[in-house]
C-alpha cells in the first residue's frame, strides 16, 4: 500500500505537482494520466523516493519512504524510465541483470540471477535479443529488454513512465497484459500512460492530472468523461462506450 | 572458463613478462632467464637490475594501473566512454603545480620530493575545487563536475603556459620534460611512495565496479537500482584524485593510457566494470611498462619522453579503434 498525503513538489517558485491525496493499494493497476507538463513523471519519481517532497509525506508499506535505505527501497519498488541512452556495449542480458544489483551479495550474480534474468526476457519476447548489445536494438526491443530488467528486479511496487512508448499495439497490449498479471499476485503498478483508450481498458483507478494537480481519480469510466477531457485536454472529445464496457475516448474531428 | 576471466588471466600472465623483457633490454643487455641468477649471485649487472631497471619497471607498471584504472572509472561516472583521468582538474592542478615549483621556487628546492609534493598538493587541491563547485543541497552534479574540471583545466593551462613564458632556459627544459612525462627518476623512495597511494587508489576504484555498472543507466537509474549515488561518486573521484595525483606526481603528464586501455578492454570482453577496472589495471600497467622500454631503447643513448611515446602510439591507435568499431563502442 502507498499513502501520499498532502504531497507537493516546487523548484524555485513554481509547484510541479501540488495537495496530492492518494491511498493506491496493492493490487491495483493504477494510470496516472493528463496532458504533457502535468506532473505525472514527477509524481512518480516523488513516489519512488527519488525526489524529496517539498510538503507532505509518501509512506510504502506503511513507513516514510526515506526512511527505507537505497537498496532496501530497490528490492520493494522499480521504475521504469521514460528515456534512455547507453553508451557502453553492454549486452541485454548484461542490462536486464542490472535487475539484481540490489540483491547482490558480493559482487557477482548466482546462476539463479542469470535464470530469474533469462526468464523475465523470455516474458516480454526479448530472449532472442539476450546477446545483442543494448545500444544497438531499435526503440521498441529496447523499451522490452527496460521492462524485462523491472521484472528482474522483482519489485512489490511497480512504477512506469510511458511504458507502451515505441511499441507496437501487439507489444503495448502484451506489456499491460503483463502489468494486470503481476497486479493479480498482489503487486501494485503504477503507470504514466498518454494513450487514454489502454488507460481505460486496463487501469483500475486513474488519477488525471493537470499543471500538477489531481483533477480526477476514480476508476476510468468516472474519470474519462466528456467534459473533464475536455477541459483538461483543451479540445472537444468524444466518448463512446464500448461493447466490453469500457470508455472509448477519441479528439473529436471536427478541431483539426 | 568465461571469456572475461580468459582475458584477465592471460593479461596478468603477459605483466610479469612484459617486466622481465623490460629489466633485461636496455644499454646493458641482460638475458631474462638470467635474472634469477644475477639476483642470487649479485654477480654483473646486479646493480643495473636491482638500483636502475626495478624501480623503474615497478614504477612505470604502477603508474600506468593507476592512469588506466582511473580512467575507466571516470568514463563510468561521467557516462562516457571519450571521458580522460585528467577530466576532474587533478592533472592540470598537478602540471600547475609542478611549474609553479620550478620556476618560482627552483626544482632543486626540498631535494627530490619537493616537485612531487606540489604537484601532488596542488592536483588535490584542483580536485576539490572542482568538487565544490560542483556540490550543492547535499548533491554532486556530474554535468558541473565536468564542466568545472574543463573550466579548472583551462585556467592551470594558462598558469603552465605564464610559468613557461617566464622560466628561464634551464628551468623550461626541467618543465618541459617534467611536463611530457617520463620515468628517468624512478629510485626506491619513489616506488616506496607511490606504491601505498597506488593499492589504496586501486582498492578504492575496484569496489565501486558493480555501482558503476548500473550507474551507466544513468544517475536516477542506478539511484532506483539501490546504489547510494553520492557515496559512490564521492569514493571514485577520491580515488582518481589519489591515483592520478600520485602518478603525475612520480612520472609527469602521460597521455592516452587512461583513454585507450579501458576501450580495448572494452572491445576484447564487453563493458562490465567488474571486468573492465582490474583488466584496465593490469593492461595499462603492461603498457606503461612496454612505453617506457620503448622510450629508453629507441634512441640510445638519448631518451625519449614516455608521454611521446604513448601519444605516438595512442592518438592512431585510437583513431584506429574509432574507424574500426565505430558501431560497437561509440553508438
Amino acid at each position: 500500500m502507498v499513502e501520499l498525503e498532502n504531497i507537493g513538489y516546487r523548484i524555485g517558485r513554481s509547484w510541479l505537482v501540488k495537495d496530492i491525496n492518494v491511498t493506491i493499494k496493492s493490487g491495483m493497476l493504477w494510470g496516472l494520466v493528463g496532458p504533457n507538463g502535468a506532473g505525472k513523471s514527477t509524481l512518480l519519481r516523488l513516489i519512488s523516493g527519488e525526489l524529496l517532497p517539498t510538503t507532505g509525506e509518501i509512506r510504502c508499506f506503511g513507513q516514510p519512504i526515506q526512511s527505507y535505505e537505497p537498496k532496501e527501497l530497490a528490492r520493494i519498488r522499480a521504475y521504469l524510465q521514460q528515456k534512455r541512452d547507453m553508451n557502453f556495449p553492454f549486452t541485454s542480458l548484461e542490462i536486464v541483470l542490472f535487475g539484481r544489483h540490489p540483491y547482490l551479495n558480493g559482487t557477482k550474480e548466482t546462476d539463479k540471477d542469470v535464470s530469474i534474468a533469462k526468464g523475465a526476457l523470455q516474458q516480454v519476447d526479448a530472449d532472442m535479443f539476450e546477446e545483442r548489445l543494448y545500444p544497438t536494438l531499435s526503440g521498441g526491443e529496447a523499451s522490452r529488454v527496460d521492462v524485462a530488467r523491472i521484472l528482474t528486479q522483482a519489485p512489490d511496487l511497480y512504477l512506469l513512465d510511458e511504458p507502451t512508448n515505441h511499441l507496437d499495439p501487439r507489444y503495448q497490449v502484451q506489456i499491460l497484459n503483463l502489468c494486470k498479471s503481476i497486479c493479480s499476485r498482489g503487486k501494485t503498478v503504477i503507470t504514466a500512460i498518454h494513450d487514454l483508450n489502454l488507460a481505460s481498458m486496463y487501469a483500475d483507478q486513474l488519477l488525471l492530472l493537470r499543471n500538477g494537480v489531481a483533477v480526477a481519480c476514480g476508476p476510468p469510466q468516472k474519470v474519462l468523461t466528456l467534459d473533464m477531457l475536455s477541459e483538461v485536454y483543451g479540445i472537444p472529445f468524444d466518448v463512446l462506450p464500448h461493447p466490453d464496457g469500457y470508455s472509448w475516448v477519441m479528439p473529436s474531428l471536427d478541431t483539426l | 572458463m568465461q571469456k572475461r576471466t580468459k582475458i584477465l588471466f592471460i593479461l596478468i600472465g603477459l605483466l610479469p613478462i612484459s617486466m622481465c623483457i623490460a629489466a633485461g633490454v636496455g644499454a646493458y643487455q641482460i638475458l631474462p632467464w638470467r635474472i634469477p641468477e644475477i639476483l642470487f649471485s649479485q654477480k654483473d649487472g646486479f646493480a643495473v637490475l636491482v638500483y636502475v631497471r626495478f624501480p623503474r619497471i615497478i614504477l612505470s607498471a604502477v603508474v600506468g594501473a593507476m592512469l588506466a584504472i582511473s580512467g575507466a572509472t571516470l568514463q563510468g561516472i561521467f557516462r562516457n566512454p571519450l571521458a580522460d583521468p585528467g577530466l576532474i582538474g587533478v592533472t592540470a592542478g598537478a602540471g600547475l603545480g609542478a611549474t609553479l615549483w620550478i620556476v618560482l621556487i627552483g626544482g632543486g628546492a626540498l631535494g627530490i620530493w619537493g616537485l612531487p609534493i606540489a604537484a601532488f598538493a596542488c592536483g588535490m587541491l584542483a580536485t576539490i575545487s572542482v568538487w565544490k563547485i560542483a556540490e550543492g543541497e547535499g548533491k554532486v552534479s556530474t554535468l558541473t563536475l565536468l564542466l568545472a574540471g574543463i573550466a579548472l583545466n583551462s585556467f592551470a593551462g594558462a598558469g603552465i603556459g605564464l610559468m613557461t613564458f617566464l622560466a628561464d632556459d634551464e628551468q623550461l627544459r626541467s618543465l618541459t620534460f617534467w611536463l611530457l612525462g617520463g620515468f628517468g627518476g624512478a629510485t626506491w623512495p619513489v616506488v616506496f611512495i607511490t606504491l601505498p597511494i597506488a593499492i589504496i587508489g586501486l582498492l578504492v576504484l575496484s569496489r565501486q565496479a558493480a555501482a558503476l555498472n548500473a550507474m551507466s543507466l544513468g544517475e536516477s537509474e542506478a539511484y532506483h537500482l539501490g546504489v547510494s549515488t553520492e557515496t559512490l561518486k564521492r569514493w571514485s573521484i577520491f580515488g582518481v584524485a589519489l591515483t592520478v595525483g600520485a602518478a603525475v606526481s612520480a612520472a609527469g603528464g602521460i597521455g592516452f593510457v587512461g583513454l585507450v586501455v579501458p576501450h580495448l578492454l572494452r572491445l576484447l570482453g564487453g563493458a562490465d566494470h567488474r571486468y573492465v577496472l582490474p583488466g584496465s589495471a593490469v593492461g595499462g600497467a603492461i603498457l606503461l611498462v612496454s612505453a617506457d622500454l620503448f622510450s629508453r631503447t629507441v634512441v640510445v643513448p638519448a631518451e625519449l619522453p614516455v608521454g611521446i611515446v604513448t601519444a605516438l602510439i595512442g592518438g592512431p591507435f585510437f583513431l584506429w579503434l574509432l574507424l574500426r568499431f565505430k558501431r560497437e563502442i561509440f553508438l
